[in-house]
């Protein structure tokens, strides 16, 4: 029998050891998987990498991941916020490393990592300063039917954390609206994925052709309440 | 004394807004661009795709409606039109980066004569560097269009021959819309599109400083 609804977070995250590539799903207000970065802070993981679209807002979350100082180095492609003050203290002291991705890039390195592919050419980034890798030397090119490319390389996690909206006990998951975001390609991308889920149902209750992460990509799931976003619309504390 | 007027940012959004045709797939870039959707002719049915997996993005929802699942890549809350739909990250730059997308409007620090593009980085040494979709917006759309002020606050042309601020793309972009003049980027470099009223072609190229073919 399959069974990949873990009782607690903290068994959900049980795997996750020092050293670990942790992928953070998530952009903007949206599919942030909040309690399960709130998980891996209490689980205590050190010297991790981190991948995410950003690098934290405010104090909470992945700017609070940060703060334990125990992220060594962030893959985002825009960590540079209004209010990404933890970031930016790590980063101008040098306390943390940054690789900056184009956003497609990262998208794409990660699909890579999650379809097997062993690198993949791609024109985002030619000619620019991203396209030097950290030690300064150029990122192989090549000329393909007269049109520039630069070769990536996958970004394989060791854990992905994702944040989902129904699931059931063989891991196939649907997301809501914009929340899906990083959520599908990081599942596949790592050995070990977790997903939280407001609703887990009865196998065969999903729509098979709705299901949009099917389980093989997903190692455990775990049910939260439903606090930051709710069907219908959730009011905003401050309005704008 | 100038004697020619400036477009306003609502006047260069209705500008860009004009040559967006019937049935086109777009991606209005965060900042000015986003001000072209207020002008989009109502005639038309026009797909706004959002690098954060929507397409047939909607404006924003009435104030207590907002859904923080539906977000445009700036973050802010929007709506989603019938025909819409939503999907990850790797399909939405698959999009992009596929010239699925027609037209992808950005900003810019600095544009070359023949349409390299500067968005990302002012390069100075303390800043946090930051990308996000630039890049794949630059290269991958059928068309990739400018929208800026013409000039820096300090009179210098945004518009130059060789970029100073680092690259974004390499000759990726096909139109300048600026408050003085539309601008098409070419390898043989400006050809003028259209100026605004008192401006002159040879004022016009005095204040770029580069040659700008009729």
């Amino acid at each position: 029998m399959i069974n990949k609804v873990a009782n607690s977070i903290a068994q959900a995250l049980a795997r996750v050891k020092d050293g670990d590539t942790v992928l953070i799903g998530g952009f903007g207000t949206a599919g942030i998987p909040n309690e399960l970065i709130d998980g891996l802070i209490e689980h205590g993981a050190r010297d991790l990498t981190v991948v995410n679209n950003n690098a934290g807002n405010g104090d909470a979350g992945l700017a609070a991941l940060l703060k334990t100082r125990r992220v060594r180095k962030i893959i985002c492609s825009f960590p540079r916020q209004a209010d990404s003050h933890v970031f930016d203290a790590l980063y101008r002291s040098k306390q943390i490393e940054l690789e900056l991705v184009p956003q497609g890039n990262l998208a794409e390195r990660l699909r890579a990592a999650g379809a097997g592919i062993g690198a993949f050419f791609t024109p985002t980034g030619f000619g620019t300063q991203l396209a030097l890798n950290p030690d300064g030397s150029a990122k192989e090119t090549r000329v393909i039917n007269g049109k520039s490319y630069v070769l990536e390389f996958p970004i394989h996690g060791d854990v992905a954390l994702v944040k989902a909206e129904s699931g059931d006990r063989w891991g196939n998951l649907t997301y809501r609206k914009a929340a899906r975001n990083f959520g599908p390609v990081m599942a596949a991308a790592a050995k070990h994925t977790v997903a939280t889920v407001h609703d887990i149902v009865e196998l065969g209750v999903l729509d098979p052709e709705h299901v949009v992460t099917p389980g093989i990509f997903v190692s455990q799931i775990v049910q939260i309440e439903r606090v930051s976003t709710k069907a219908g619309g959730f009011k905003a504390a401050t309005p704008a | 004394m100038a004697h020619y007027t400036k477009r306003t940012k609502q006047e260069l959004a209705q500008r860009v807004a004009q040559d967006i045709f019937d049935g086109a797939y777009v991606n209005l870039g965060i900042g000015q661009p986003t001000l072209v959707a207020n002008y989009l002719p109502k005639d038309l049915e026009v797909v706004l795709h959002s690098e954060n997996g929507i397409l047939g993005m909607g404006p924003a929802p009435a104030a207590g409606d907002e859904d923080f699942d539906l977000i445009n890549a700036g973050k802010q809350p929007v709506t989603l039109l019938a025909g819409g739909s939503y999907f990850h990250h790797a399909d939405s730059f698959s999009m992009m980066r596929g010239g699925h997308i027609d037209i992808s409007v950005l900003g810019a620090f600095q544009v070359s004569a023949t349409g390299d593009l500067a968005n990302w980085s002012t390069g100075e040494p303390d800043a946090i560097p930051a990308v996000g979709g630039a890049m794949d917006l630059a290269v991958g759309a059928q068309q990739t269009w400018v929208m800026m002020d013409l000039l820096t606050k300090d009179g210098k042309s945004k518009v130059v021959s060789q970029c100073s601020y680092p690259l974004t793309g390499i000759a990726c972009v096909k139109r300048i819309y600026s408050d003085l003049a539309t601008l098409a980027c070419t390898p043989h470099g400006l050809k003028l599109i259209d100026l605004v009223d008192g401006l002159s072609m040879m004022e016009l190229e005095t204040l770029i400083g580069l040659p700008v073919q009729a």
